[in-house]
């Protein structure tokens, strides 16, 4: 489905005259295969590169070196440039940049009208996109009155609307309080397993990580960690030499297992730890 | 010393059909050193609330008392109370404007009437204060990173001084070390300058974990104000209103009702550990 072989990214830097004062490396030498249906997660600090790397899967940058294929189409190739959009949608950190229509069904339509879609047929898929993020019953509201988490699904939904085969989140929930994330995680798992879309996760939470069945973490760049969720959050120390962080029921466990009790590596949520201590207790 | 609200009510749009009342009868009172944690879903009146607290919007009815002196009466200076109470909103990196940090840094302190050595001086105090060394004074602020950004425009509100320091959600959209790092700087200047902070959060688990006081908005109105452990208990009625308790919160709850003697109060890692050792202790397990 996406397939990137030693993608490398520079952002050049300009003096006051024109000419070049420096490049700087965002995207260094990373290689990665993803397959359809898949829920990857990415993390990684502010500045390691995660975002430029996201960008780059529906071609808003093309790599300075390597090659990143989309749907068996090399993002370079300029011809293919609309048909990797509509493969691959992108979904930003604040809903208010991404919503333009004044009434929600207009918003989710704007998309596959661009594509040239007919008319009845935009009307089937908002109706399926809206019922997909939980958010029918709001299609004749006006997108400026709904919460953060209901404005972010309707942005996920006019996404969806162009029926991509995948989904691309860069944070969707920071700007979101806890029921909203709640919400948007629910949804964004919801295209994973009903509809079959394949899902690019980049987030700060590590308790949205845990419905991955791959997590990539990224540092200066690289690609530095490769796994499954269980198999990262097992490396408590790894991960905070990284800046990041783990579930708190990973990091409470963590902490009862150094101070002698004989729990097992890599508990991901409050479920398992529960067990885990009755079973001791 | 202290901020005092009574019978505070804001209306949006008063008598016309689109009237909302953003905030409902609000009473509190602010003590002088507490660190204060507000929560709320979106539009539970947080940053309404907040925004009364300087100044910036006046309560359609009811008073605000800052140490003891009524800030609606005539004549009060309100450039004065906003520069005592320093509003740090969201996303403050959206506001840097200087072409160097220092600069950008000065821009309040000189608003306040300092001299421009006065204000370097407020400047590189406050800078240091915040983590960032003489060697970025000169950098332009956008080519910065993103929590270092927002150290700058925290910096910017610590120079004038501010005997309260309200923060709305300022580690959003940062990285978890990021976000460590900014609130134990917060929480340091709490200690050293023993400066009133509230911490506007939509994250449980930093509330638990920093602050000793949690003010609950739900639609406009005060539904809980105490200690976190106090607050946290009531986690079904917060998780009704949008809210959620802390993941440790859920955890200890769990236990107590599989049959573990621990206290379930617990809302930090520390305290949680703390408490599930002494519980396999008291079975006579050897930790």
């Amino acid at each position: 489905m996406i397939k990137a072989d030693k993608l490398v990214y520079n952002y050049r830097k300009y003096d006051e005259e024109g000419r070049e004062k420096e490049t700087i490396r965002a995207v260094d030498g990373v290689s990665f295969d993803v397959q359809k249906g898949d829920f990857i997660a990415v993390l990684g600090h502010n500045g390691s590169g995660k975002s430029t790397l996201a960008k780059h899967i529906n071609a808003l940058l093309t790599p300075s070196e390597g090659t990143l294929w989309v749907n068996g189409m090399d993002t370079s190739d300029e011809d293919h440039l609309w048909d990797v959009r509509q493969s691959a949608g992108m979904v930003f950190q604040n809903p208010d940049n991404q919503i333009i229509g004044t009434i929600v069904e207009e918003d989710v339509g704007f998309g596959p009208e661009n594509m040239g879609i007919p008319t009845n047929e935009i009307w089937e898929r908002v109706e399926e996109s809206l019922k997909a993020v939980n958010m029918l019953k709001y299609r004749h509201h006006s997108p400026n009155r709904l919460s953060g988490g209901q404005k972010q699904r309707v942005a996920i939904a006019g996404v969806v609307a162009m029926h991509p085969k995948c989904i691309v989140l860069d944070e969707p929930t920071a700007m979101l309080d806890p029921n909203g994330r709640k919400e948007v995680i629910r949804a964004v798992r919801a295209l994973n397993q009903v509809e079959d879309i394949t899902v690019i996760l980049i987030t700060h939470y590590m308790e949205e990580v845990i419905y991955a069945n791959k997590v990539l973490v990224m540092d200066d760049g690289k690609v530095v960690m490769q796994g499954t969720p269980r198999e990262i959050f097992s490396q408590v120390d790894t991960l905070k030499s990284y800046r990041l962080d783990v579930p708190q029921a990973t990091l409470l466990a963590w902490e009862l297992k150094k101070a002698g009790l004989d729990l097992p590596d890599g508990i991901l949520t409050r479920e398992e730890l529960v067990e885990a201590l009755c079973r001791l207790y | 010393m202290s901020i005092v609200l009574e019978h505070v009510t804001y209306t949006y749009s008063p008598d016309t059909a689109y009237e909302i009342h953003a905030l409902k009868d609000v009473n509190l009172e602010i003590k002088d050193g507490q660190f204060i944690g507000l929560i709320g879903h979106t539009g539970s009146g947080k940053s309404t609330l907040v925004q009364h607290l300087n100044g910036l919007v006046k309560a359609t009815s009811g008073h605000i008392y800052f140490n003891g002196e009524d800030i609606y009466a005539p004549g009060y200076d309100m450039r004065k109370l906003r520069s005592k109470v320093g509003l740090v909103f969201q996303y403050p990196e959206h506001q840097l404007f200087e072409v160097d940090v220092l600069s950008d840094v000065c821009f309040g302190p000189k608003n306040q009437g300092l001299s421009q050595e006065e204000a370097q001086k407020r400047a590189r105090e406050a800078l240091r204060m915040v983590g960032l060394s003489e060697e970025y004074e000169k950098q332009s602020p956008f080519e910065l990173s993103g929590g270092q950004k927002r150290r700058v425009a925290i910096a910017g509100v610590l120079a004038m001084e501010p005997e309260v320091l309200i923060l709305d959600e300022p580690t959003a959209g940062l990285d978890p070390r990021g976000r460590d790092e900014i609130l134990d700087e917060i929480s340091y200047l709490h200690k050293e300058r023993g400066i009133t902070v509230i911490l506007v959060s939509h994250s449980m688990e930093d509330v638990a974990k920093y602050v000793e006081r949690i003010i609950v908005m739900n639609q406009g109105e005060v539904l809980h104000d105490g200690a976190p452990r106090e607050v946290f208990r009531h986690y079904k009625e917060l998780e009704s209103v949008g809210l959620a308790a802390p993941q440790v919160t859920y955890i200890m709850h769990t236990l107590k009702e599989r049959g573990f003697d621990a206290d379930e109060d617990a809302t930090t890692i520390e305290e949680a550990k703390e408490t599930i050792l002494e519980a396999f202790r008291k079975k006579g397990k050897k930790i």
